[in-house]
């Protein structure tokens, strides 16, 4: 029996999953996968519920619903990796042997590395929304808030979802006019990039919606600690901006098993060929979506696309061909902008997000770079598809390789 | 990209000014881009441009956080060494592409 070992049964491993034990024969190819925790998040969801329009019943469900039959299921933290003796030790004490493995142990948020974020404001002044916890949390403080100063920060790059940050701003705008406090509400973005976003056009785009929406930017902004008794983040370079509340997105790490293992970056994020998907290190090894170092965005959208061309190479090197399936770096993100609309922006490795329709050329329905109700729906049904057709590996009608049609230059 | 007369050396640029090869680097070149930047050059300043070019020659990503781990300078030293975007100071000054933030 050849045996495949998938780490991380979230988006990615559970993707893998589906789509191998689909085609691999049963009496010859064993498919296990492990994680630790058995609720499988909604991640997209988070950001919707410390406004209230999702509740925890919305963003999970238990992962085992999403493993095919078929495959073994081991609920355990990873000790260690021992890629040369093509071996995964278990914190149980298992040890499991493999031939090929996939690793799909995405990123976390490491709210340890930043002196004073975890301290006494933590989950009273002092929130993140990429985690359950702090979402709900955030759900709860916001409830009773009376306004001041709402402060977004972001750590350190590369994170999570990199629209999302956007997103909450968008959406809190929203949120307290919603509830007539708006004027009562400061809101800040607080960045180390040198603008709203990375590139040119989507950053001028999302810098005239914050300059509508009366947002406040700060770039360039690098954080060293934050002052709890102040009630403020200081940079490296000594400037200082003043919170009420204060939404971090932490430093994200890969996990902390690839530092044991020998296998991360200096983020814990693994080396990995940008193109083939394929481990640096170890040619029986793949590696898909958040915990692979890709010059490309952390976000589901790139794990799926990602898992087209790491299925199609691994099978490649299963039957001993070269391989040819290559990644682009697509990613796809659908961005709420608040009051019932919404943006989309679709890029690569080499192309920066343009504006335009898609994913028809000229029809659309959805508008790239545009604010439009009809992109809104599209996150709004986004879910459902998640759970019912990209989780299962199901063929979903966009093609994992970026196309330039229906892009404006 | 353009052809520039830096410290007496002609090297190819881009539109932001940053080196397109590496190789064209000198010392001097360094100090005349440091210059315009309003940046001295110390031994300090030249042991990070090494190591950048170092690690950009090794197909390494570079990150603050990378070069503040480095053992050569934290990252309050880094941007005491090159203030205001230390990394796309100093990366410019190495001689090497500017660096690209993923997100």
């Amino acid at each position: 029996m050849k045996k495949i070992l998938i780490l991380g049964g979230g988006t990615g491993g559970t993707i893998m999953c589906n789509k191998l034990r689909n085609v691999l024969d049963r009496e010859e190819w064993d498919i296990t996968v492990v994680d630790q925790f058995k609720t499988h998040y909604y991640q997209p969801g988070f950001l919707f519920i410390p406004f209230g329009i999702y509740n925890k019943n919305d963003v999970i469900k238990p992962k085992s619903d999403f493993f095919p039959p078929g495959v073994n299921v081991i609920y355990s933290k990873i000790e260690l990796i021992e890629g040369e003796k093509n071996q995964v030790k278990l914190a149980n004490g298992q040890i499991l042997k493999y031939d090929y493995m996939i690793i799909a142990t995405g990123t976390e948020t490491s709210p340890d590395e930043t002196p004073g974020l975890k301290d006494k404001l933590w989950y009273k002044e002092i929130f993140d929304f990429y985690t359950i916890e702090g979402a709900l949390a955030l759900r709860e403080f916001f409830k009773t808030w009376e306004g001041g100063k709402l402060v977004l920060n972001i750590a350190e790059l590369p994170f999570k979802c990199p629209v999302a940050p956007l997103e909450f701003v968008f959406l809190a705008d929203a949120y307290f006019h919603g509830l007539g406090m708006r004027d009562k509400v400061d809101i800040t973005y607080v960045t180390p990039l040198p603008g709203a976003f990375t590139k040119p056009r989507a950053t001028k785009m999302l810098s005239g919606l914050m300059e509508e929406k009366n947002i406040k930017v700060i770039p360039e902004f690098y954080l060293e600690h934050v002052d709890n008794d102040a009630k403020k983040i200081v940079s490296y370079d000594g400037q200082e901006v003043p919170f009420d509340v204060l939404t971090i997105i932490p430093v994200n790490k890969g996990n902390d098993v690839m530092e044991r293992s020998g296998l991360g970056d200096d983020l814990n994020f693994v080396p990995t060929d940008k193109y083939t998907l394929r481990s640096e290190k170890f040619e029986n090894v793949f590696v898909l979506g958040d915990a692979a170092n890709l010059p490309t965005s952390k976000a589901g959208a790139v794990v799926h696309f990602g898992a087209e061309v790491l299925f199609e190479n691994l099978m490649s090197a299963i039957e001993g061909r070269p391989l040819l399936a290559k990644f682009d770096g697509h990613a796809n993100c659908y961005i709420e902008t608040g009051f019932g609309k919404g943006s989309i922006i679709d890029f690569n490795y080499d192309t920066e997000p343009l504006p335009g329709s898609f994913p028809l050329p000229g029809v659309g329905p959805f508008g790239l770079l545009q604010n439009t109700r009809f992109n809104h729906y599209g996150k709004v049904i986004f879910r459902w598809v998640y759970w019912h057709i990209l989780l299962r590996g199901k063929e979903m009608p966009i093609s994992n390789e970026m196309s330039m049609a229906g892009k404006k230059l | 990209m353009a052809t520039k007369n830096i410290a007496g050396v002609n090297v190819d640029v881009n539109e932001e000014g940053y080196l397109t090869d590496p190789s064209q680097w000198t010392k001097e070149v360094a100090a005349e881009i440091a210059k315009e930047e309003g940046i001295e050059l110390t031994d300090k300043h030249f042991e990070v441009l090494n190591y950048l070019r170092d690690e950009n020659e090794k197909g390494n990503v570079l990150t603050i956080r990378k070069v503040g781990k480095s053992g050569i300078t934290d990252i309050k030293g880094l941007y005491t060494l090159f203030p205001g975007g230390p990394l796309k100071k100093s990366s410019k000054i190495a001689g090497i592409p500017k660096p690209t933030s993923c997100v």
